[in-house]
């Protein structure tokens, strides 16, 4: 009985409690009509961790510049996002610090914007979350991979893709490499281009790399694809 | 019969008011009875369990539900302490069930441990013989290790593997920050195997450092070293002003003279030049020497530039007395014996130069509202009372001020410490992960006369630092011996004689490990007298040159006097030989005309070795790997032949990877190899 009330009671504060927060969602002073992203998309981090960067995003109105005061609202699934509701500042752009779930894979980020006549404004941003698989192919990429599939260069860090001919394909090329199935890709890391009929610029490294290295290298490559990559196979809704 | 023998006649019915207490008696104890088989009947894993087989049943999934054991499911593994029952309502962990996306029925992602042989616990914690959702995940009355935030999982990892673990970045971020942050300075860390962290980092002695600097920029820098050099390590204790004066008083007044300070450098003030002439020559002695492998500044678009190995230099001006840099650059072991700084041998001149061009990187503004009252003895001793009470000489050494002993918390065990013993800032939540952080992030928070200073870190450094620091658990401390992984200890080696002494001149090891001791910014010399021909080697320390077309790091120059590079040559090539570089692994005699031909074609044809590396500069493009242009003059055949064969032996870790050549394979490409020599007087 006493518990009882006591969680009759807990329950009645909690509601309090929403009701309290309720009103602390700030009132918007201006509406707009279109949310872009300015940054934060498509980035990696460990389960559980905060991205790297925030997310970026600003609200523009009919004349498409940038509207101060408008309300976003942020949500995703699994996700920490701070704050979850803030108006855009001076420039017409919010930034909120993200952190992804429990779960390694893609993550929906879907921010919100009410418009004038009712309605709202939306745009979804896709967050990707490496477990421990991943990892472990995200170190094998960045120790043996990218210095010819990717064209960033940093100082310490100069790309060679350029320098290859055919050139070498990026692993976020999903519209590519999602059309590979998973044998023929292990083959490729494993012996070589030409194993597929693909240049011998591809080394093999079957020989350097564990097979649970090579599996989680193309784990790593599933997992950036953009396009997202669909496993074959029957799909089941939750 | 007798009626009076007969006993009184039992009353035939009981009263409705009986009847009413025995019915609710007997509800109540029915009510009671029921109690432990409903509270089984309605427990959480029955739901689940329930709901599994009704979607493997809807999915007409017959094998799946046959072969479904019901009931707790427990793994006990006794010598790990392990009783989970968290497969009850997780009863998807092998993925039978595909695609099942929400929890309790996902699969587990892949790890590199067997889960029936490590448990669930072992790196998730949480209280693994519970049986409902609630006692399995959170803390309880009972139960203080709630489940750990997915961003500390790699602290499970750290429990067993001690050193550097791949596929564990976090942890290993963490634990190399515990060394290089100094944080074991002063907490004593052991790990389970009793390896004790060591610091990495190279704090300054203090001692001469009146010779150093200026009164003012002590002070400035004891206030927020992060506003002198964004960089640096150096945590912020907070001082006030008062207390930041009297401690530059003591600091200045402890100081001795250092033998450096006996050095004369003949061309001081006088012979500094100046003009655009002398200050392009100085930039170019600053590239030249490479100063930037190590030492950083800002740039103007307020980026840093360069290693952080040594002090940011962005406004070492402000810092560094003229004279005291010139006899620094002139033989930095002179003033601080434990720098990891070589001895360049700059002649005086090129010191006037360097010198000068470091003087002027400075902000004017830094030191200018700095006034200080003059220092008294009543400064110097409260300033000496406060160091030692700071602990200072924890991290740096300081004449008259002994390195306290237990200074603070010991931190082996802090992943498993008691809640109770802990006091928690107000407004935190009560667990540990987030007591470990935000003692990190903000140490002063939980009380302003708190010792621990605020260090600079982001947000993913002080999370890998509390992963590293929650692997230090009790539980680890109970496995057993043989699951244990110990991370590579450093060797004590040090190179003797001549040659000893000219490569601690030069702090070789800084950057090179040789036998399992030293730096890995630079190649592992362990072997290289067996890998590199003799000519080369002598070329090489005379006037070094990058072999890789896109590295922007490169040995300096140390103006070594010829029978200095004699001994050092005779020294590696004799003394850092490897196993089995003889004729019986190559003869030689076989590497012919034929063989090179054939290794040119398996070089640009089979094996495409072209597109990481530059054989011939007019065709190939190749960045990644060193320019082959004169590997023949600059490699032996015999490693050239063997690293063909197995790279990864001979270098760990190399990025070359193994291509599993046949002999005659590696064979031919070694002659191919050996025939691209150095042009005379030209490309080297």
């Amino acid at each position: 009985m006493k518990r009882q009330t006591l969680l009759l009671l807990s329950s009645l504060a909690l509601l309090g409690g929403c009701r309290h927060s309720a009103t602390q969602v700030p009132k918007p002073a201006a509406y707009g009509t279109q949310i872009v992203e300015v940054s934060g998309g498509k980035q990696l981090a460990q389960v559980g961790s905060p991205l790297p960067q925030p997310l970026v995003l600003q609200v523009n109105g009919v004349d498409g510049n940038p509207v101060t005061g408008a309300l976003v609202t942020l949500r995703g699934e699994g996700m920490q996002l701070t704050p979850a509701q803030v108006l855009t500042d001076s420039s017409g752009q919010i930034t909120v610090a993200a952190q992804l779930g429990y779960n390694p894979g893609d993550y929906q980020v879907t921010a919100e914007t009410p418009k004038a006549g009712g309605g709202a404004a939306s745009l979804s941003l896709r967050e990707i979350a490496l477990g421990y698989e991943q990892t472990v192919g995200k170190m094998v990429n960045d120790k043996y991979c990218i210095r010819c599939h990717d064209p960033e260069s940093t100082p310490e860090r100069v790309s060679n893709l350029d320098n290859l001919s055919p050139a070498p394909h990026q692993f976020t090329d999903g519209a590519t490499l999602n059309r590979i199935s998973d044998a023929d890709l292990t083959n490729m890391i494993a012996h070589g281009g030409p194993a597929l009929g693909k240049s011998p610029q591809m080394p093999a490294y079957g020989a350097t790399l564990k097979p649970a290295e090579i599996k989680a290298m193309l784990s790593y490559i599933r997992t950036i694809a953009d396009p997202p990559y669909q496993t074959p196979g029957v799909k089941y809704g939750k | 019969m007798d009626d009076n023998n007969k006993p009184a006649p039992l009353r035939s019915r009981p009263t409705l008011r009986e009847l009413a207490y025995f019915g609710a008696v007997s509800l109540v104890l029915l009510v009671s009875l029921a109690i432990a088989p409903a509270k089984n009947y309605f427990s959480d894993w029955r739901h689940y369990q329930k709901s599994y087989l009704k979607i493997a049943a809807e999915r007409q999934s017959g094998t799946l539900v046959r072969s479904f054991h019901g009931g707790i499911r427990q793994t006990w593994i006794a010598k790990l302490g392990v009783v989970d029952r968290c497969e009850s309502c997780h009863v998807n962990m092998n993925g039978a069930l595909v695609g099942a996306t929400a929890q309790p029925f996902r699969k587990h992602p892949p790890i590199p441990h067997e889960i029936d042989q490590f448990g669930c616990v072992t790196c998730h914690r949480g209280q693994g013989p519970a049986t409902s959702v609630e006692e399995a995940h959170y803390t309880t009355e009972a139960w203080e290790q709630p489940l750990l935030p997915a961003k500390y999982l790699e602290s499970g990892c750290g429990q067993c593997h001690l050193g550097p673990l791949e596929g564990a970045p976090k942890l290993s971020e963490g634990r190399s920050l515990l060394s290089s942050m100094g944080c074991v300075h002063c907490h004593n860390v052991a790990q389970p195997d009793g390896n004790q962290l060591t610091p990495g980092d190279n704090p300054p002695p203090l001692t001469h450092i009146a010779e150093k600097t200026s009164r003012e920029w002590i002070y400035a820098w004891i206030k927020n070293p992060q506003a002198y050099a964004a960089s640096a390590t150096m945590p912020n204790f907070q001082l006030n002003d008062q207390d930041a004066a009297d401690i530059s008083a003591f600091l200045l007044a402890q100081s001795t003279p250092s033998p450096a300070s006996k050095v004369e450098i003949k061309a001081a003030a006088a012979a500094v030049p100046t003009g655009a002439d002398a200050s392009t020559e100085a930039t170019t002695l600053y590239g030249a020497s490479f100063c930037s492998s190590c030492h950083a500044v800002q740039n103007e678009a307020g980026n840093l530039v360069g290693g952080n190995f040594g002090p940011e230099l962005t406004r070492v001006g402000n810092k560094v007395n003229p004279d005291w840099l010139r006899r620094w650059l002139n033989n930095p072991a002179a003033y601080h014996p434990d720098t990891r700084m070589p001895h360049y041998r700059m002649d005086d001149k090129q010191v006037a130069l360097l010198s000068s061009f470091l003087l002027a990187k400075k902000d004017n503004d830094l030191l200018a509202n700095i006034h200080l009252a003059p220092s008294t003895a009543d400064s110097v001793a409260r300033g000496k009372k406060l160091v030692t009470e700071t602990g200072c000489a924890a991290c740096h050494q300081i004449n008259g001020v002994n390195p306290p002993q237990n200074f603070a918390p010991d931190l082996t065990r802090v992943g498993s410490r008691a809640l109770a013993q802990v006091v928690f800032a107000p407004g935190m939540r009560h667990n540990l992960p987030d007591y470990i952080a935000a003692k990190i992030h903000d140490p002063r928070s939980f009380g302003p006369g708190l010792k621990m200073p605020k260090f600079t870190l982001t947000d993913s450094q002080t999370d890998a630092l509390a992963t590293a620091l929650l692997a230090q658990s009790d539980r680890a401390a109970s496995y057993p011996k043989e699951l244990i992984i110990s991370g590579a200890r450093p060797s004590n080696y040090h190179p003797g004689g001549d040659a000893g002494k000219l490569m601690d001149d030069f702090r070789c090891t800084s950057c090179h490990a040789i036998n399992g001791n030293g730096g890995d910014m630079a190649p592992d010399l362990t072997w290289e007298g067996s890998a590199v021909q003799r000519a080369w080697l002598e070329d090489f320390l005379k006037n070094p040159n990058t072999l890789r077309p896109a590295l922007i790091r490169r040995m300096p120059k140390f103006n070594l006097s010829p029978a200095e590079i004699k001994t050092l040559a005779d020294y590696i090539s004799v003394a850092y030989q490897g196993p089995g570089f003889d004729s019986q692994t190559l003869d030689t005699h076989t590497l012919n005309a034929d063989s090179a031909a054939r290794g040119k074609q398996l070089f640009y044809s089979k094996y495409g070795c072209q597109s990481c590396h530059i054989a011939d500069y007019k065709n190939d493009k190749g960045y990644v790997g060193p320019a082959l242009t004169s590997v023949g003059t600059r490699l032996t055949p015999v490693w050239t032949y063997k690293w063909l064969k197995d790279p990864n032996a001979l270098r760990a870790g190399t990025l070359m990877p193994n291509f599993s050549l046949k002999d005659d394979e590696a064979r031919d490409l070694t002659a191919f190899l050996m025939t691209l020599k150095a042009k005379q007087g030209g490309d080297k």
